[in-house]
């Protein structure tokens, strides 16, 4: 599913966290998205998840502009990883993933075993099966996390958001989270800090103070200049030998 | 495949205990009716039942048929109304405003329907229970509304209307509204009020169940039972907050209308009931956390558990009110604080330990 944003503003007390943001994602296509704190990144996903109406500009699925849309239908094609999602709640991981089955289920059209197949498939694509009968307040911040992603999985959308899935993830499933995502046959935005990691993403995009100020193949974006300008560091880019692909050493902030 | 039948069979014996409700409700309303200054044993209570709904013609005592048709069993069955009614919701306001100490009272509501009362029995409008009731009514439809009014505009002070911003903007306006409110309350009676009616104010606030007559569970049980409904159609909705409003609306819930509906709906019960049995604390905010110890806290089964609880809780509650102390009757909100705070306390420490 192709999914557009069209000259999007939004502003928050006169403060312009989104100024003039524009793109396209093609079905299947891994988009990412990155920049430094404040740039946006979060906001435009948001948007994107349609849990903000912007003021100014669009969002289309399909070429369907989402605002005609009702939540529900957007929820059956878009799931969105809230960068941190806590309860109370004395909830099980199973009980936490099969939320995510809320917008196929009514009042009518109860519970089935499919939806829980679709679970436990959830569970085991982020290697959280074994801790399926755990209450959330047991577990880790990166297990936690990953309960997220499944619950967004057990969605089964057309286009998935996700908002620093790695935060708090240890490096094995960082990759292996990564991994998953890159290989789901379906349309992926994805905010990511590290840089290093937005190298194997389809596209990236630069944010910066609320604007989208490049976009591109990675290579051809993440480039000393840019990461002089909007980052703020100094970095050189070396080859790897192995797959000659490109390894950025960050040496300094400037 | 097998464990996935093995659950499925799980989820039907999950409605299995339905078949408990009814008993539980009929032994309740029962003891309820039986307990009292003059006990009164149960098949009298059968016979006064069958004489007055299939026109049976045993012979019973016209004082205990009395005693029995025209006070009991009609407060016996509010206080089941009242108890569920502000059992779900405080479930409700919990689950969408994401804080644990949400309760029935939380929108102004128990403070908007005491300036009404006093309002009305001061200002003399008329006399009678009808009078006071719609008075403390209007006065929680005002408060509401005002509550309602100021939470919109704080909200969209602070972008979007949705999340946490807007769930506190409505616990703040609660308590802004209940203080104001309440401030009215003091005024009206600081001015004009004799001290007999300072009291009778009082103790109605605290709850009183004893002026219930059958006019009232006309419109007390189709209030619990609608609550009840609403409640289940929307439990999925329910469950979908657990992890904040945006959460829910990325899976697909109308936030701004679900917790519009559901809210009103809340409000409106507690309205009703508090505008006929007075303010009776505590019940909204415990049944909901106990129940969550004891059957976890997924809406299919929080829901019906909680408005059973409820109900039974404030049965229990009035038969102690009027045989605590012999020959008086005491305010049910005193003793639904003093045996459901403990019993509260003990809740609290054993789930803690079971962690």
């Amino acid at each position: 599913m192709t999914l557009t944003a069209e000259r999007i503003d939004w502003t928050v007390h006169g403060h312009k966290l989104l100024d003039d943001v524009g793109l396209r994602v093609a079905p299947g296509e891994t988009f990412g998205l990155v920049g430094p704190n404040g740039s946006g990144k979060t906001t435009l996903l948001r948007v994107l998840a349609g849990l903000r109406k912007p003021k100014r500009g669009r969002v289309l699925m399909n070429d369907r502009p989402m605002a005609s849309m009702r939540q529900r239908d957007i929820a059956r094609a878009i799931a969105f990883v809230e960068q941190q999602a806590e309860t109370l709640d004395r909830i099980a991981v199973r009980q936490a993933v099969a939320l995510g089955r809320t917008p196929f289920l009514s009042p009518l059209r109860p519970w089935s075993d499919r939806d829980d197949a679709i679970v436990s498939r959830a569970l085991d694509d982020v290697d959280m099966r074994h801790l399926a009968d755990r209450l959330w307040h047991t577990l880790s911040g990166g297990e936690r996390q990953r309960v997220h992603i499944a619950r967004a999985l057990a969605q089964q959308p057309s286009i998935l958001l996700l908002d620093e899935p790695t935060n708090h993830l240890d490096i094995r499933h960082q990759l292996s989270i990564l991994q998953l995502v890159r290989e789901l046959p379906i349309t992926v935005v994805i905010a990511l800090h590290d840089l290093n990691q937005a190298m194997d993403c389809d596209r990236i995009g630069v944010m910066d103070a609320g604007r989208l100020v490049d976009i591109g193949a990675p290579g051809r974006v993440l480039t000393a200049k840019r990461l002089r300008r909007t980052f703020g560091v100094h970095v050189e880019i070396v080859d790897d030998p192995i797959d000659h692909g490109r390894i950025m050493r960050f040496r300094h902030a400037l | 495949m097998n464990s996935a039948t093995a659950r499925h069979s799980l989820a039907r014996s999950r409605w299995r205990w339905a078949w408990s409700v009814p008993p539980i409700l009929f032994l309740a309303v029962m003891a309820g009716t039986a307990i009292g200054e003059t006990p009164i044993p149960v098949d009298t209570i059968l016979k006064v039942l069958a004489n007055r709904l299939w026109g049976a013609n045993y012979p019973v005592d016209r004082i205990d048929a009395g005693i029995v048709w025209s006070y009991r069993l009609s407060r016996a069955i509010l206080a089941a109304c009242c108890g569920a009614g502000l059992a779900l919701a405080g479930v409700v306001l919990q689950a969408l405003l994401r804080n644990p100490l949400a309760d029935p009272f939380l929108m102004g509501i128990s403070a908007g329907a005491s300036t009404g009362a006093v309002a009305v029995t001061i200002t003399g409008l008329g006399a009678g229970t009808m009078t006071l009731s719609l008075g403390a009514f209007a006065g929680a439809s005002l408060a509401f509304g005002l509550v309602v009014l100021l939470a919109h505009a704080a909200g969209s002070g602070t972008g979007g209307g949705r999340g946490a911003q807007a769930a506190g903007a409505i616990i703040l306006a609660g308590i802004a509204g209940s203080q104001l409110f309440n401030a009215l309350t003091a005024f009206i009676i600081a001015k004009s009020a004799s001290a007999e009616q300072a009291r009778g104010i009082m103790f109605w606030l605290m709850g009183n169940l004893s002026g219930v007559r059958w006019d009232d569970v006309i419109l007390g049980l189709p209030a619990a039972l609608g609550g009840l409904l609403i409640c289940l159609w929307y439990r999925r909705a329910l469950d979908a907050f657990t992890f904040g409003a945006d959460s829910a609306a990325s899976m697909g819930i109308a936030v701004n209308g679900v917790r519009g509906v559901l809210i009103a709906a809340m409000a409106l019960v507690t309205a009703v009931m508090v505008s006929m049995v007075g303010a009776i604390g505590f019940v909204g905010l415990v049944i909901p956390h106990a129940m969550r110890f004891l059957v976890g806290s997924r809406h299919t089964r929080l829901v019906p558990a909680s408005a059973l609880a409820g109900a039974v809780f404030l049965i229990g509650a009035d038969i102690l009110s009027r045989i605590l102390v012999p020959g008086q009757v005491l305010p049910i909100g005193v003793v639904t604080a003093l045996i459901g705070a403990p019993a509260f306390a003990m809740i609290l420490v054993r789930g803690t330990r079971a962690r």
